[in-house]
């Protein structure tokens, strides 16, 4: 299993990036981590790059919507969509379900115990 | 018996006596409040004659929204704005910018040219009310246009009191509204300080965070001892241009937390100001008592409030007011309760205020000066907090200064390091969570319906592209070409860069103009990823 862990967007918070990386780390998930402030299309390329399995978005400025579409696209524009998107950071309970229908495959709201989070990812990679 | 820890790591004693209290030398380390070494405050009197300043975080959508929130608060006795501004104008991005895309107005208020500024201070003085921007990348250039403003109102330069944030260092370790690269980023910020102690000598131009890197992670004596290696960064710097020390350093202001454990957080605040005082006074030789004084907001921060019943972080800031107030803040300023789900309703915004001032004038918290001076306990604790401080600056003094610290990325990764330990001890129980990770109840909290959701409208930003539109178009395109030309070239030599910047900004010229001519000398800064 490989993540990338990525910051779209201007949003420079990037403490839960950080300690999810840190905790999949840990389980034993092989982490990427792409810095701040990156656009989507880097974040496309990156993914494909490094030849991941999933992409976790975090984004707490309130610019998911938009940023997490344009991920989604570009991966299915490079015929990459089998690279799964996750989402999460300050995504208010209305937006969940926007989120999904995009084809975001997990969102990962404040107030999710990082155990959780954990356990989605290696649950996703015992079924691989 | 449970073992109980300081989020600075110390053990706690279940009780303190005199004994605990025998390195205290009361005549050298608690002192009187007003005299060095300020322990116990920086004023004689503290709140019996001037109570601490109340300024909420504010700033959405338009310039004209946000002024209309301000006046809001201003009409219910708040006496001081504090700025929040959109990404895009934090990164020194126009709202037209294709990066800028979703973000224009969301988190702040969006900030193209000095039309803009001029709109969001329309009818407030600025010659009375004191305003803290939220900027550090784009510090100067936005400084530029507030003072710009302020003049245009007819304000006397020394009547005008500002504080822009400015604080460039702890954008990298935390925060992350970086743009050029370190030793660039750091002269803009010196240009700031020695324009405004020249011209502006009420302005604060410079509020050093330890806050944001607390909020990042770390613990309350690195949140303390980075704060004190920032500041002396910046007086190191602006002192090399030849500027002695007294002429800037009083207006040198500070922003920390206080929502940890009550007892520590005061104790933190009393060896912070007793460190800063021997610091400025026996290193840097300042001679001038104000600028011995560690004046500083203190703040909330959201990272204390819980995501699960919401409400409850009314009380979790009730309490973070009491310590602040306790440990002799100047200036206050709160989280609001909804913070974790959007951006802060007016009632939320209203309820924070109103806590500051009950805990103002119903607790009695502000009667008398240092309240818990004297206590075994505080004192104790105050001395345990000022050893791990001074231990704390020394490793970072171990990785090469705190300049270099944060050009390795070093800084960033020990924060990043205790985020995650703190984090472990929250799923834990280490650090208890009530509604969250201890009393948890059957029933989820419901979210949703208890918070008013910011409802952010998409028709904000196409308002604020129109209106830039308008501006490039009226504008003298000539004067706004010869200005950045000016500032490209000054940008090349080492003289101060606030008068071509001034010029610019009168110009109207756009932010993002003034941010790419500077970009074109210094480059942008590469962060060193390390997690």
């Amino acid at each position: 299993m490989r993540v990338l862990i990525a910051k779209p967007g201007l949003d420079g918070h990037d403490r839960g990036a950080k300690v999810v990386a840190q905790a999949l780390r840990d389980a034993g998930v092989e982490v990427v981590y792409s810095g701040l402030k990156r656009t989507p299309d880097e974040i496309v390329h990156e993914a494909i790059q490094e030849d991941v399995d999933v992409v976790g978005l975090s984004v707490l400025s309130g610019a998911h919507l938009l940023l997490s579409r344009r991920v989604l696209e570009g991966l299915r524009a490079y015929g990459a969509d089998e690279i799964e998107v996750v989402v999460g950071g300050i995504i208010p309970p209305r937006d969940v379900e926007e989120l999904q229908k995009l084809g975001v495959a997990r969102v990962f709201p404040m107030g999710t115990p990082l155990p959780d989070i954990v356990a989605a990812f290696t649950k996703e990679a015992s079924q691989r | 018996m449970k073992e109980l820890r300081a989020h600075a790591g110390f053990p706690i004693k279940p009780l303190y006596g005199p004994e605990d209290t025998t390195d205290v030398d009361c005549e050298r380390d608690v002192g009187r409040p007003g005299e060095f070494p300020f322990t116990r405050g920086i004023h004689p009197t503290m709140y019996r004659e001037r109570l601490w300043t109340m300024r909420q975080y504010v700033g959405f959508g338009t310039p004209s929204e946000t002024n209309s929130r301000f006046k809001y608060l201003m009409a219910h006795g708040q006496d001081a704005l504090n700025v929040a501004f959109d990404l895009p104008t934090q990164l020194g991005l126009d709202s037209d910018d294709p990066r800028a895309e979703g973000e224009v107005g969301r988190v702040g208020m969006a900030i193209d040219t000095l039309a803009d500024m001029e709109d969001a201070f329309a009818g407030i003085p600025l010659d009375r009310v004191s305003v803290s921007l939220t900027i550090n990348g784009m510090a100067a250039p936005i400084t530029a246009m507030y003072y710009v403003v302020a003049e245009k109102q007819g304000a006397a330069a020394d009547r005008v009191v500002t504080t822009p944030q400015n604080d460039i260092l702890k954008e990298f370790v935390a925060r992350g509204t970086w743009v050029y690269p370190v030793e660039p980023s750091l002269r803009l910020v010196a240009d700031l300080i020695e324009f405004s102690a020249k011209r502006y000598p009420r302005s604060n131009p410079v509020s050093v965070c330890g806050y944001h890197i607390r909020e990042a992670g770390c613990t309350t004596a690195q949140e303390m001892a980075y704060g004190l290696l920032i500041a002396a960064a910046y007086v190191e710097r602006v002192r090399a241009r030849g500027i002695p020390v007294d002429d800037f350093a009083p207006r040198i202001s500070f922003n920390f937390t206080a929502w940890g454990k009550i007892f520590e957080e005061v104790a933190k605040f009393r060896a912070g100001r007793r460190l800063y005082a021997r610091m400025l006074r026996e290193r840097f030789g300042a001679t001038n008592p104000r600028s011995w004084m560690l004046r500083t907001l203190i703040g909330g921060g959201g990272s204390a409030f819980v995501f699960q019943e919401p409400e409850n972080n009314i009380v979790r800031g009730a309490y973070i007011a009491l310590a602040a107030a306790l440990a002799g803040a100047q200036t206050m300023a709160l989280p609001t309760y909804d913070e974790a789900y959007t951006i802060p309703s007016a009632k939320a915004q209203l309820i924070a205020l109103r806590t500051m001032q009950i805990c103002a004038e119903e607790s009695g918290a502000a009667d008398t000066v240092d309240p818990l001076g004297g206590s075994y306990y505080v004192e104790a604790l105050t001395n345990a907090m000022e050893k791990q401080i001074l231990e704390e600056m020394a490793r970072v003094e171990g990785m090469g200064g705190i300049v270099e610290a944060v050009k390795s990325g070093a800084l960033q990764a020990e924060v990043a390091r205790q985020a995650y330990r703190f984090e472990q001890k929250l799923v834990s129980g280490e650090i208890p969570k009530v509604g969250a990770n201890c009393y948890v109840g059957d029933t989820p909290a419901a979210a949703d319906r208890e918070v008013e959701l910011y409802a952010f409208d998409p028709k904000v930003a196409a308002a604020q592209l129109a209106r830039l539109e308008r501006i490039r178009r009226d504008r003298d395109g000539g004067a706004v070409t010869r200005a950045l030309a000016r500032l490209r070239d000054a940008a090349r030599t080492t003289s101060n860069l606030m008068d071509p910047i001034v010029e610019a900004v009168k110009a109207y010229a756009t932010l993002g103009e003034i941010a790419r001519a500077m970009k074109d000398v210094f480059g942008e800064y590469k962060e060193p990823v390390t997690f």
